[in-house]
Protein backbone atom coordinates (compact mmCIF):
# COMPACT_ATOMS: atom_id res chain seq x y z
CA UNK A 1 0.00 0.00 0.00
CA UNK A 2 3.41 2.39 -0.05
CA UNK A 3 2.35 3.41 -3.64
CA UNK A 4 -1.16 4.30 -2.47
CA UNK A 5 0.05 6.46 0.49
CA UNK A 6 2.56 8.06 -1.42
CA UNK A 7 0.21 9.63 -4.01
CA UNK A 8 -1.95 10.66 -0.49
CA UNK A 9 1.08 12.64 0.26
CA UNK A 10 2.17 14.10 -3.11
CA UNK A 11 -1.40 15.75 -3.77
CA UNK A 12 -1.37 17.14 0.01
CA UNK A 13 2.15 18.88 -0.74
CA UNK A 14 1.39 19.58 -4.80
CA UNK A 15 1.73 23.05 -4.09
CA UNK A 16 5.14 23.45 -2.83
CA UNK A 17 6.28 20.66 -4.23
CA UNK A 18 5.89 22.52 -7.64
CA UNK A 19 7.80 25.11 -6.69
CA UNK A 20 10.34 23.17 -5.35
CA UNK A 21 11.48 22.71 -9.14
CA UNK A 22 13.51 25.26 -10.55
CA UNK A 23 13.33 24.38 -13.74
CA UNK A 24 15.60 26.87 -15.39
CA UNK A 25 18.09 26.15 -13.08
CA UNK A 26 17.84 22.37 -13.78
CA UNK A 27 17.83 22.57 -17.56
CA UNK A 28 21.08 25.12 -17.18
CA UNK A 29 23.11 21.79 -15.53
CA UNK A 30 22.61 19.60 -18.84
CA UNK A 31 24.64 21.33 -21.92
CA UNK A 32 23.18 18.64 -24.53
CA UNK A 33 19.66 20.14 -23.87
CA UNK A 34 20.50 23.33 -26.00
CA UNK A 35 21.36 20.80 -29.08
CA UNK A 36 19.79 21.81 -32.27
CA UNK A 37 18.49 18.95 -34.11
CA UNK A 38 17.51 18.97 -37.83
CA UNK A 39 17.62 22.53 -36.98
CA UNK A 40 15.17 22.26 -34.34
CA UNK A 41 15.99 22.52 -30.71
CA UNK A 42 16.32 19.36 -29.26
CA UNK A 43 13.04 18.09 -27.46
CA UNK A 44 14.24 14.44 -25.53
CA UNK A 45 11.76 12.16 -24.45
CA UNK A 46 14.02 8.82 -24.01
CA UNK A 47 14.74 9.23 -20.49
CA UNK A 48 13.66 5.58 -20.01
CA UNK A 49 16.41 4.33 -22.31
CA UNK A 50 18.90 7.04 -20.69
CA UNK A 51 19.05 9.66 -19.14
CA UNK A 52 21.39 12.97 -19.77
CA UNK A 53 24.06 13.56 -17.47
CA UNK A 54 24.69 17.13 -15.59
CA UNK A 55 27.65 18.80 -16.04
CA UNK A 56 28.92 18.21 -12.57
CA UNK A 57 28.91 14.12 -13.17
CA UNK A 58 30.34 14.82 -16.51
CA UNK A 59 32.84 16.69 -14.22
CA UNK A 60 32.94 14.63 -11.86
CA UNK A 61 34.63 11.54 -14.18
CA UNK A 62 36.80 14.12 -15.71
CA UNK A 63 38.61 14.83 -12.31
CA UNK A 64 38.89 11.39 -11.39
CA UNK A 65 40.85 10.77 -14.64
CA UNK A 66 42.79 13.92 -13.97
CA UNK A 67 43.78 14.14 -10.51
CA UNK A 68 43.01 10.51 -9.17
CA UNK A 69 43.32 8.27 -11.46
CA UNK A 70 45.26 5.04 -9.90
CA UNK A 71 43.58 1.30 -9.22
CA UNK A 72 42.25 0.66 -6.13
CA UNK A 73 41.91 -1.45 -2.88
CA UNK A 74 45.73 -2.53 -3.35
CA UNK A 75 48.14 -0.17 -3.68
CA UNK A 76 50.26 1.37 -0.72
CA UNK A 77 50.63 4.58 -2.60
CA UNK A 78 48.74 7.60 -2.15
CA UNK A 79 46.50 8.43 -5.25
CA UNK A 80 45.46 4.32 -5.24
CA UNK A 81 44.46 5.32 -1.64
CA UNK A 82 42.86 8.61 -2.52
CA UNK A 83 41.02 6.53 -5.48
CA UNK A 84 39.89 3.75 -3.40
CA UNK A 85 38.28 6.49 -1.03
CA UNK A 86 36.41 7.96 -3.67
CA UNK A 87 34.90 4.82 -4.68
CA UNK A 88 34.11 3.48 -1.54
CA UNK A 89 32.39 6.72 -0.78
CA UNK A 90 30.14 6.15 -4.21
CA UNK A 91 29.52 3.23 -2.65
CA UNK A 92 27.96 4.99 1.25
CA UNK A 93 26.11 7.39 -1.52
CA UNK A 94 24.14 4.49 -3.11
CA UNK A 95 23.92 2.72 0.10
CA UNK A 96 22.42 5.57 1.53
CA UNK A 97 20.16 6.70 -1.27
CA UNK A 98 18.33 2.93 -1.08
CA UNK A 99 18.64 3.14 3.09
CA UNK A 100 20.77 -0.16 2.58
CA UNK A 101 22.41 -1.13 6.36
CA UNK A 102 25.83 -2.10 5.40
CA UNK A 103 27.66 -0.43 2.13
CA UNK A 104 29.11 -3.84 1.38
CA UNK A 105 25.06 -4.88 0.48
CA UNK A 106 25.94 -2.74 -2.24
CA UNK A 107 27.60 -4.62 -5.13
CA UNK A 108 28.78 -2.34 -7.70
CA UNK A 109 28.00 -3.82 -11.63
CA UNK A 110 28.28 -2.05 -14.95
CA UNK A 111 24.43 -1.90 -15.01
CA UNK A 112 21.33 -3.57 -13.89
CA UNK A 113 21.50 -6.38 -16.59
CA UNK A 114 24.65 -7.66 -15.31
CA UNK A 115 23.46 -7.41 -11.96
CA UNK A 116 20.46 -9.76 -12.60
CA UNK A 117 23.17 -12.49 -14.90
CA UNK A 118 25.09 -11.84 -11.13
CA UNK A 119 22.08 -12.76 -9.26
CA UNK A 120 21.25 -15.37 -11.60
CA UNK A 121 23.92 -17.41 -11.49
CA UNK A 122 24.77 -16.68 -7.91
CA UNK A 123 21.57 -17.61 -6.63
CA UNK A 124 21.13 -20.64 -8.63
CA UNK A 125 24.34 -22.22 -8.06
CA UNK A 126 23.66 -21.60 -4.28
CA UNK A 127 19.99 -22.36 -3.77
CA UNK A 128 18.18 -23.87 -6.50
CA UNK A 129 17.66 -27.37 -7.49
CA UNK A 130 15.45 -29.53 -10.24
CA UNK A 131 12.10 -28.35 -10.01
CA UNK A 132 12.27 -25.51 -8.23
CA UNK A 133 10.17 -22.62 -9.45
CA UNK A 134 11.04 -18.72 -10.01
CA UNK A 135 8.87 -16.31 -11.13
CA UNK A 136 9.32 -13.43 -13.50
CA UNK A 137 6.01 -11.11 -15.15
CA UNK A 138 4.83 -10.97 -18.56
CA UNK A 139 5.90 -6.92 -18.47
CA UNK A 140 9.48 -7.72 -17.49
CA UNK A 141 12.21 -6.13 -19.75
CA UNK A 142 14.40 -8.91 -21.65
CA UNK A 143 17.31 -8.45 -18.69
CA UNK A 144 14.72 -9.67 -16.28
CA UNK A 145 13.74 -12.55 -18.00
CA UNK A 146 16.33 -14.00 -20.04
CA UNK A 147 19.26 -14.12 -17.13
CA UNK A 148 15.94 -16.46 -15.76
CA UNK A 149 15.44 -18.37 -18.34
CA UNK A 150 19.09 -19.34 -18.87
CA UNK A 151 19.21 -20.11 -15.03
CA UNK A 152 16.38 -22.69 -15.16
CA UNK A 153 17.73 -24.22 -18.15
CA UNK A 154 21.11 -25.05 -16.86
CA UNK A 155 19.72 -26.38 -13.29
CA UNK A 156 15.97 -27.70 -14.87
CA UNK A 157 14.35 -25.11 -12.88
CA UNK A 158 10.80 -23.56 -13.91
CA UNK A 159 9.84 -20.26 -15.05
CA UNK A 160 6.11 -19.55 -13.69
CA UNK A 161 5.13 -15.75 -15.48
CA UNK A 162 2.68 -13.09 -13.33
CA UNK A 163 0.30 -12.12 -16.88
CA UNK A 164 -1.21 -8.37 -16.98
CA UNK A 165 -4.40 -7.46 -17.69
CA UNK A 166 -5.65 -4.97 -20.06
CA UNK A 167 -4.58 -2.13 -18.19
CA UNK A 168 -1.14 -3.24 -18.11
CA UNK A 169 -0.91 -4.07 -14.41
CA UNK A 170 0.17 -7.51 -12.64
CA UNK A 171 -2.49 -9.63 -12.37
CA UNK A 172 -2.18 -10.43 -8.81
CA UNK A 173 -4.17 -13.39 -8.64
CA UNK A 174 -2.56 -15.33 -10.78
CA UNK A 175 0.87 -14.42 -8.95
CA UNK A 176 -1.03 -15.85 -5.69
CA UNK A 177 -1.68 -18.76 -7.98
CA UNK A 178 1.66 -18.97 -8.76
CA UNK A 179 3.15 -18.89 -5.21
CA UNK A 180 3.95 -22.85 -3.85
CA UNK A 181 6.54 -24.37 -1.80
CA UNK A 182 8.54 -24.33 -4.87
CA UNK A 183 9.22 -20.87 -5.51
CA UNK A 184 12.29 -20.03 -5.03
CA UNK A 185 12.54 -16.52 -6.10
CA UNK A 186 9.97 -13.89 -7.61
CA UNK A 187 12.14 -11.51 -9.58
CA UNK A 188 9.71 -8.46 -11.09
CA UNK A 189 10.22 -4.92 -11.86
CA UNK A 190 9.06 -2.23 -10.10
CA UNK A 191 8.01 0.03 -13.33
CA UNK A 192 7.47 -1.26 -16.73
CA UNK A 193 10.23 0.30 -18.45
CA UNK A 194 7.13 -0.25 -21.72
CA UNK A 195 3.97 0.78 -20.50
CA UNK A 196 4.96 2.61 -16.92
CA UNK A 197 2.65 0.65 -14.78
CA UNK A 198 3.88 1.07 -11.29
CA UNK A 199 3.65 -2.14 -9.62
CA UNK A 200 1.89 -2.41 -6.04
CA UNK A 201 5.54 -3.99 -4.93
CA UNK A 202 5.38 -3.62 -0.66
CA UNK A 203 2.33 -6.05 -1.02
CA UNK A 204 4.01 -8.09 -3.45
CA UNK A 205 6.99 -8.66 -1.44
CA UNK A 206 4.90 -9.13 1.71
CA UNK A 207 3.02 -12.01 0.46
CA UNK A 208 6.49 -13.41 -1.53
CA UNK A 209 7.93 -13.49 2.70
CA UNK A 210 4.61 -14.78 3.40
CA UNK A 211 5.06 -17.29 1.20
CA UNK A 212 8.85 -18.41 2.55
CA UNK A 213 10.31 -17.09 -0.88
CA UNK A 214 12.72 -14.58 -1.91
CA UNK A 215 12.19 -11.50 -4.23
CA UNK A 216 14.38 -9.55 -6.38
CA UNK A 217 12.96 -6.03 -7.32
CA UNK A 218 14.06 -4.40 -10.93
CA UNK A 219 14.33 -0.97 -10.10
CA UNK A 220 15.73 0.09 -13.36
CA UNK A 221 12.80 2.55 -14.03
CA UNK A 222 11.85 3.34 -9.87
CA UNK A 223 15.24 4.96 -8.42
CA UNK A 224 14.83 8.08 -10.91
CA UNK A 225 11.29 8.31 -10.29
CA UNK A 226 10.34 7.71 -6.00
CA UNK A 227 11.59 7.24 -3.40
CA UNK A 228 12.77 3.58 -2.72
CA UNK A 229 14.26 2.45 0.95
CA UNK A 230 15.40 -1.38 1.02
CA UNK A 231 14.99 -1.51 4.22
CA UNK A 232 11.17 -0.12 4.44
CA UNK A 233 10.66 -2.42 1.45
CA UNK A 234 12.25 -5.46 3.09
CA UNK A 235 13.26 -6.51 -0.59
CA UNK A 236 16.02 -9.33 -0.43
CA UNK A 237 17.33 -7.79 -3.62
CA UNK A 238 16.97 -4.54 -6.19
CA UNK A 239 18.64 -3.80 -9.25
CA UNK A 240 19.31 -0.58 -11.13
CA UNK A 241 21.31 1.23 -13.51
CA UNK A 242 23.34 4.21 -12.77
CA UNK A 243 23.18 5.78 -16.65
CA UNK A 244 19.43 5.81 -16.13
CA UNK A 245 19.46 7.68 -13.39
CA UNK A 246 21.90 10.41 -14.68
CA UNK A 247 24.94 8.86 -13.99
CA UNK A 248 27.37 7.38 -16.36
CA UNK A 249 26.97 4.63 -18.48
CA UNK A 250 28.85 1.22 -17.53
CA UNK A 251 27.36 1.78 -13.95
CA UNK A 252 24.69 -0.16 -11.86
CA UNK A 253 24.33 -1.84 -8.51
CA UNK A 254 23.05 -4.76 -6.84
CA UNK A 255 22.04 -4.55 -3.38
CA UNK A 256 21.48 -7.84 -1.58
CA UNK A 257 20.84 -8.70 2.11
CA UNK A 258 23.87 -9.49 4.04
CA UNK A 259 23.21 -12.99 4.88
CA UNK A 260 22.32 -14.22 1.08
CA UNK A 261 25.71 -12.34 -0.26
CA UNK A 262 26.71 -14.13 1.91
CA UNK A 263 25.87 -17.46 1.50
CA UNK A 264 25.91 -17.38 -2.17
CA UNK A 265 28.50 -18.44 -4.51
CA UNK A 266 30.72 -15.33 -6.60
CA UNK A 267 29.75 -15.11 -10.24
CA UNK A 268 33.39 -14.52 -11.92
CA UNK A 269 36.57 -15.21 -10.91
CA UNK A 270 39.51 -12.92 -10.61
CA UNK A 271 40.91 -9.99 -8.80
CA UNK A 272 40.07 -8.47 -6.00
CA UNK A 273 37.56 -10.92 -5.39
CA UNK A 274 39.78 -13.48 -3.70
CA UNK A 275 41.26 -14.03 -0.48
CA UNK A 276 44.11 -16.14 -1.03
CA UNK A 277 44.54 -17.98 -4.22
CA UNK A 278 46.33 -21.87 -4.90
CA UNK A 279 45.89 -24.50 -7.37
CA UNK A 280 44.45 -26.50 -4.61
CA UNK A 281 41.73 -23.99 -3.23
CA UNK A 282 40.68 -20.55 -3.50
CA UNK A 283 39.14 -18.69 -0.43
CA UNK A 284 37.08 -15.96 -1.81
CA UNK A 285 36.74 -12.16 -0.18
CA UNK A 286 34.53 -10.45 1.82
CA UNK A 287 31.69 -8.88 0.82
CA UNK A 288 31.34 -6.89 -1.38
CA UNK A 289 34.86 -7.90 -2.69
CA UNK A 290 33.74 -11.41 -2.94
CA UNK A 291 31.25 -10.19 -6.12
CA UNK A 292 33.48 -7.55 -7.29
CA UNK A 293 35.96 -9.66 -9.52
CA UNK A 294 38.59 -7.30 -11.98
CA UNK A 295 39.50 -3.39 -11.88
CA UNK A 296 35.58 -2.22 -11.47
CA UNK A 297 34.18 1.30 -13.49
CA UNK A 298 36.36 3.48 -10.60
CA UNK A 299 35.53 6.45 -12.15
CA UNK A 300 32.04 5.36 -13.27
CA UNK A 301 30.99 4.85 -10.03
CA UNK A 302 32.38 7.79 -8.43
CA UNK A 303 30.44 9.25 -11.40
CA UNK A 304 27.52 7.94 -10.08
CA UNK A 305 27.29 8.66 -6.87
CA UNK A 306 27.68 12.46 -7.98
CA UNK A 307 24.86 11.76 -10.09
CA UNK A 308 22.77 10.40 -6.55
CA UNK A 309 24.60 13.73 -5.35
CA UNK A 310 22.15 15.69 -7.85
CA UNK A 311 19.01 13.61 -7.41
CA UNK A 312 19.43 14.21 -3.61
CA UNK A 313 19.92 17.84 -4.04
CA UNK A 314 16.88 18.37 -6.26
CA UNK A 315 14.90 15.89 -3.54
CA UNK A 316 13.60 12.57 -4.77
CA UNK A 317 9.95 13.62 -3.54
CA UNK A 318 10.16 17.06 -5.72
CA UNK A 319 11.54 15.05 -8.79
CA UNK A 320 8.48 12.46 -8.66
CA UNK A 321 5.72 15.31 -8.04
CA UNK A 322 6.86 17.29 -10.76
CA UNK A 323 7.95 14.16 -13.03
CA UNK A 324 4.29 12.87 -12.12
CA UNK A 325 2.72 16.61 -13.39
CA UNK A 326 4.31 16.16 -16.28
CA UNK A 327 2.65 12.60 -17.21
CA UNK A 328 -0.67 14.11 -16.27
CA UNK A 329 -0.26 16.49 -18.49
CA UNK A 330 0.91 14.83 -21.52
CA UNK A 331 -1.80 11.80 -20.87
CA UNK A 332 -4.51 14.81 -21.04
CA UNK A 333 -3.00 16.04 -24.00
CA UNK A 334 -2.10 13.43 -26.23
CA UNK A 335 -5.99 11.74 -25.65
CA UNK A 336 -6.58 15.27 -27.51
CA UNK A 337 -5.44 13.52 -30.68
CA UNK A 338 -7.71 11.26 -32.87
CA UNK A 339 -6.95 7.81 -32.97
CA UNK A 340 -5.15 7.90 -29.72
CA UNK A 341 -3.73 4.41 -28.54
CA UNK A 342 -2.04 4.53 -24.93
CA UNK A 343 -0.80 1.25 -23.43
CA UNK A 344 -0.73 1.22 -20.53
CA UNK A 345 -3.59 2.72 -18.56
CA UNK A 346 -3.17 2.18 -14.86
CA UNK A 347 -3.98 4.83 -11.93
CA UNK A 348 -0.35 3.82 -10.89
CA UNK A 349 2.07 4.79 -13.40
CA UNK A 350 5.37 6.56 -13.89
CA UNK A 351 7.09 8.57 -16.32
CA UNK A 352 6.33 6.88 -19.18
CA UNK A 353 3.13 6.57 -21.93
CA UNK A 354 3.45 3.89 -24.38
CA UNK A 355 1.34 4.75 -27.61
CA UNK A 356 0.31 3.94 -31.26
CA UNK A 357 -1.86 6.36 -33.38
CA UNK A 358 -4.20 4.83 -35.59
CA UNK A 359 -2.51 2.07 -37.51
CA UNK A 360 0.84 4.43 -38.65
CA UNK A 361 3.92 2.11 -38.07
CA UNK A 362 6.09 3.39 -35.04
CA UNK A 363 9.18 3.09 -37.14
CA UNK A 364 7.32 5.79 -39.08
CA UNK A 365 5.92 8.11 -36.95
CA UNK A 366 9.37 8.15 -34.24
CA UNK A 367 11.47 8.91 -38.19
CA UNK A 368 9.26 12.15 -38.59
CA UNK A 369 8.75 13.01 -34.91
CA UNK A 370 12.90 12.79 -35.03
CA UNK A 371 13.10 15.39 -37.77
CA UNK A 372 11.71 18.04 -35.81
CA UNK A 373 13.69 17.41 -33.00
CA UNK A 374 11.87 14.94 -30.99
CA UNK A 375 13.50 12.26 -29.37
CA UNK A 376 10.98 9.30 -28.63
CA UNK A 377 12.17 5.69 -29.13
CA UNK A 378 9.95 3.39 -31.02
CA UNK A 379 9.47 -0.36 -31.37
CA UNK A 380 9.45 -3.55 -28.56
CA UNK A 381 11.40 -1.74 -25.99
CA UNK A 382 12.77 -5.20 -25.07
CA UNK A 383 9.88 -6.50 -24.15
CA UNK A 384 8.32 -8.30 -26.70
CA UNK A 385 6.19 -10.32 -24.06
CA UNK A 386 3.59 -7.23 -24.05
CA UNK A 387 3.90 -6.26 -27.38
CA UNK A 388 2.68 -10.04 -28.09
CA UNK A 389 0.31 -9.43 -25.32
CA UNK A 390 -1.45 -6.62 -27.10
CA UNK A 391 -0.75 -7.69 -30.40
CA UNK A 392 0.93 -5.03 -31.91
CA UNK A 393 4.43 -4.73 -33.24
CA UNK A 394 6.07 -1.94 -31.06
CA UNK A 395 5.27 1.32 -29.85
CA UNK A 396 6.51 4.75 -29.33
CA UNK A 397 8.00 5.85 -26.01
CA UNK A 398 7.73 8.98 -24.53
CA UNK A 399 9.51 9.44 -21.12
CA UNK A 400 9.74 11.93 -18.91
CA UNK A 401 12.86 12.82 -16.48
CA UNK A 402 13.18 16.22 -14.28
CA UNK A 403 14.59 18.59 -17.22
CA UNK A 404 11.30 17.82 -19.15
CA UNK A 405 8.89 20.63 -19.64
CA UNK A 406 5.07 21.08 -20.60
CA UNK A 407 6.48 23.39 -23.23
CA UNK A 408 8.47 20.32 -24.97
CA UNK A 409 5.09 18.35 -24.28
CA UNK A 410 2.99 20.41 -26.08
CA UNK A 411 5.56 20.42 -28.97
CA UNK A 412 5.63 16.68 -28.89
CA UNK A 413 2.00 16.42 -29.05
CA UNK A 414 1.48 18.98 -32.32
CA UNK A 415 4.35 17.36 -33.77
CA UNK A 416 2.49 13.73 -33.64
CA UNK A 417 -0.80 15.48 -34.25
CA UNK A 418 0.92 17.04 -37.50
CA UNK A 419 2.44 13.41 -38.53
CA UNK A 420 -1.26 12.02 -38.21
CA UNK A 421 -2.66 14.01 -40.74
CA UNK A 422 -0.08 13.26 -42.78
CA UNK A 423 -0.51 9.80 -43.07
CA UNK A 424 -4.40 10.58 -43.79
CA UNK B 1 17.16 3.02 -68.96
CA UNK B 2 20.31 1.46 -66.97
CA UNK B 3 20.32 1.77 -63.55
CA UNK B 4 22.79 5.13 -63.86
CA UNK B 5 19.86 7.17 -65.96
CA UNK B 6 17.50 5.82 -63.04
CA UNK B 7 18.88 7.08 -60.29
CA UNK B 8 20.08 10.36 -62.05
CA UNK B 9 16.26 10.44 -62.64
CA UNK B 10 15.28 9.78 -58.52
CA UNK B 11 18.18 12.08 -57.31
CA UNK B 12 16.50 14.97 -59.73
CA UNK B 13 12.94 14.12 -58.78
CA UNK B 14 14.09 14.72 -54.71
CA UNK B 15 16.21 18.12 -55.47
CA UNK B 16 12.85 19.64 -55.80
CA UNK B 17 11.93 19.03 -52.33
CA UNK B 18 13.02 22.30 -50.07
CA UNK B 19 11.37 20.80 -47.26
CA UNK B 20 12.16 17.30 -45.41
CA UNK B 21 8.64 17.42 -44.70
CA UNK B 22 8.14 17.19 -48.12
CA UNK B 23 10.30 14.71 -49.55
CA UNK B 24 9.06 12.28 -46.88
CA UNK B 25 5.50 13.43 -47.85
CA UNK B 26 6.57 11.91 -51.42
CA UNK B 27 8.48 8.89 -50.10
CA UNK B 28 4.73 7.85 -48.03
CA UNK B 29 3.28 8.59 -51.85
CA UNK B 30 5.74 5.65 -53.33
CA UNK B 31 5.30 3.11 -50.51
CA UNK B 32 1.68 4.14 -50.90
CA UNK B 33 1.96 3.67 -55.10
CA UNK B 34 4.31 0.25 -54.58
CA UNK B 35 2.86 -2.69 -56.47
CA UNK B 36 1.21 -4.78 -53.74
CA UNK B 37 3.48 -7.79 -52.78
CA UNK B 38 2.17 -11.30 -53.87
CA UNK B 39 1.06 -12.42 -50.57
CA UNK B 40 1.95 -16.00 -51.76
CA UNK B 41 5.46 -14.80 -51.59
CA UNK B 42 5.32 -13.90 -48.10
CA UNK B 43 7.34 -16.18 -46.07
CA UNK B 44 9.72 -16.16 -43.64
CA UNK B 45 12.46 -17.08 -45.96
CA UNK B 46 11.17 -13.87 -47.48
CA UNK B 47 11.32 -11.93 -44.39
CA UNK B 48 14.00 -9.35 -43.13
CA UNK B 49 13.30 -8.88 -39.89
CA UNK B 50 15.00 -5.49 -38.59
CA UNK B 51 13.67 -5.51 -35.09
CA UNK B 52 12.13 -2.21 -36.12
CA UNK B 53 10.49 -2.39 -39.22
CA UNK B 54 10.24 -5.57 -41.31
CA UNK B 55 10.91 -6.15 -45.01
CA UNK B 56 9.71 -8.93 -47.60
CA UNK B 57 11.75 -9.35 -50.77
CA UNK B 58 11.25 -11.81 -53.68
CA UNK B 59 13.00 -12.20 -56.83
CA UNK B 60 13.19 -13.73 -59.91
CA UNK B 61 14.85 -14.34 -63.14
CA UNK B 62 12.94 -13.67 -66.87
CA UNK B 63 15.50 -13.59 -70.22
CA UNK B 64 18.51 -12.87 -67.71
CA UNK B 65 16.95 -10.13 -66.16
CA UNK B 66 15.95 -9.59 -62.67
CA UNK B 67 12.93 -9.01 -61.10
CA UNK B 68 12.16 -7.59 -57.52
CA UNK B 69 9.12 -7.71 -55.38
CA UNK B 70 9.06 -5.87 -51.95
CA UNK B 71 6.75 -4.72 -49.03
CA UNK B 72 7.56 -3.16 -45.53
CA UNK B 73 5.13 -2.94 -42.43
CA UNK B 74 6.66 0.69 -42.30
CA UNK B 75 5.45 3.11 -45.18
CA UNK B 76 8.52 5.07 -45.07
CA UNK B 77 10.93 2.10 -45.57
CA UNK B 78 8.32 1.11 -47.96
CA UNK B 79 9.11 3.82 -50.11
CA UNK B 80 12.27 3.44 -49.63
CA UNK B 81 11.98 -0.32 -50.87
CA UNK B 82 9.87 0.89 -53.73
CA UNK B 83 12.97 3.51 -54.90
CA UNK B 84 15.43 -0.28 -54.84
CA UNK B 85 13.15 -1.89 -56.82
CA UNK B 86 12.70 1.27 -59.25
CA UNK B 87 16.68 1.32 -59.43
CA UNK B 88 17.40 -2.25 -59.85
CA UNK B 89 14.43 -4.29 -60.52
CA UNK B 90 14.29 -5.38 -64.80
CA UNK B 91 18.30 -5.21 -64.93
CA UNK B 92 21.13 -7.79 -65.46
CA UNK B 93 22.38 -9.66 -62.57
CA UNK B 94 26.12 -7.60 -63.68
CA UNK B 95 24.61 -4.38 -63.50
CA UNK B 96 23.02 -4.99 -60.43
CA UNK B 97 26.53 -6.06 -59.15
CA UNK B 98 28.79 -3.34 -61.10
CA UNK B 99 26.55 -0.53 -59.76
CA UNK B 100 26.51 1.12 -56.48
CA UNK B 101 23.25 2.44 -55.34
CA UNK B 102 24.51 6.16 -54.33
CA UNK B 103 21.44 8.32 -55.04
CA UNK B 104 20.39 7.56 -51.59
CA UNK B 105 23.22 9.01 -49.92
CA UNK B 106 22.51 12.07 -52.50
CA UNK B 107 19.24 12.49 -51.59
CA UNK B 108 19.58 12.13 -47.97
CA UNK B 109 18.48 8.63 -47.22
CA UNK B 110 21.75 7.53 -45.73
CA UNK B 111 20.71 7.85 -42.01
CA UNK B 112 18.30 5.09 -42.96
CA UNK B 113 20.62 2.61 -44.08
CA UNK B 114 23.27 2.82 -41.58
CA UNK B 115 23.86 -0.82 -40.46
CA UNK B 116 22.80 0.20 -36.74
CA UNK B 117 19.38 1.40 -38.17
CA UNK B 118 17.86 -2.03 -38.00
CA UNK B 119 14.93 -1.08 -40.08
CA UNK B 120 15.63 -3.83 -42.53
CA UNK B 121 17.30 -2.03 -45.69
CA UNK B 122 20.79 -2.88 -45.39
CA UNK B 123 19.99 -6.23 -44.95
CA UNK B 124 17.29 -6.19 -48.24
CA UNK B 125 20.12 -4.75 -50.36
CA UNK B 126 22.64 -7.46 -49.28
CA UNK B 127 20.04 -9.81 -50.35
CA UNK B 128 18.99 -8.13 -53.88
CA UNK B 129 22.95 -8.18 -54.73
CA UNK B 130 22.88 -12.25 -53.42
CA UNK B 131 19.91 -12.54 -55.93
CA UNK B 132 21.70 -11.32 -58.73
CA UNK B 133 24.92 -13.47 -57.54
CA UNK B 134 23.07 -16.43 -57.12
CA UNK B 135 21.48 -15.91 -60.18
CA UNK B 136 24.63 -15.08 -62.19
CA UNK B 137 25.87 -18.41 -60.87
CA UNK B 138 23.12 -20.30 -62.65
CA UNK B 139 23.80 -18.88 -65.76
CA UNK B 140 27.06 -19.68 -65.47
Amino acid sequence: MHYVVRMLQEKDTLVCNAMAIDINKIRAQFPILDSVIHGKPLAYFDNAATTHKPERVVNKVNEVYYTLNSNIHRGVHYLSNQATLAYEEARNKVQHFLNASQSYEVIFTSGATAAINLLATSFGDTYIEEDDEIIVSTMEHHSNIVPWQMMCKRKKAVLKVIPINEKGELDLEAFEAHLSDKTKLVAVTYVSNALGTENPIPEIIKRTHQNNSLIMVDASQAVQHLKVDVQELDVDFLVFSGHKIYGPTGTGALYGKEKYLNEMEPWQGGGEMIKSVTFEETTYNELPFKFEAGTPNIAGAIGLGEAIDFVSEVGIENIAEYEHELLTYATEKLNTIDGMRIFGTSEHKSSVISFLVKEIHPFDMGTMLDKMGLAVRTGHHCAQPIMDYFGIPGTLRASFAVYNTKEEIDRLVEGIAKVAMLFG
Amino acid sequence: MTIKEIQEEIVEEFTSFDEWMDKYAYLIELGNDLEPFDNQYRLDQNLLDGCQSKVWLHAWEEDGKIYYMGDSDAIIVKGIVALMIRALSGQTPDDILNNELSFVDEIGLKEHLSPTRSNGLVAMIKQMRLFALAFKAKQA
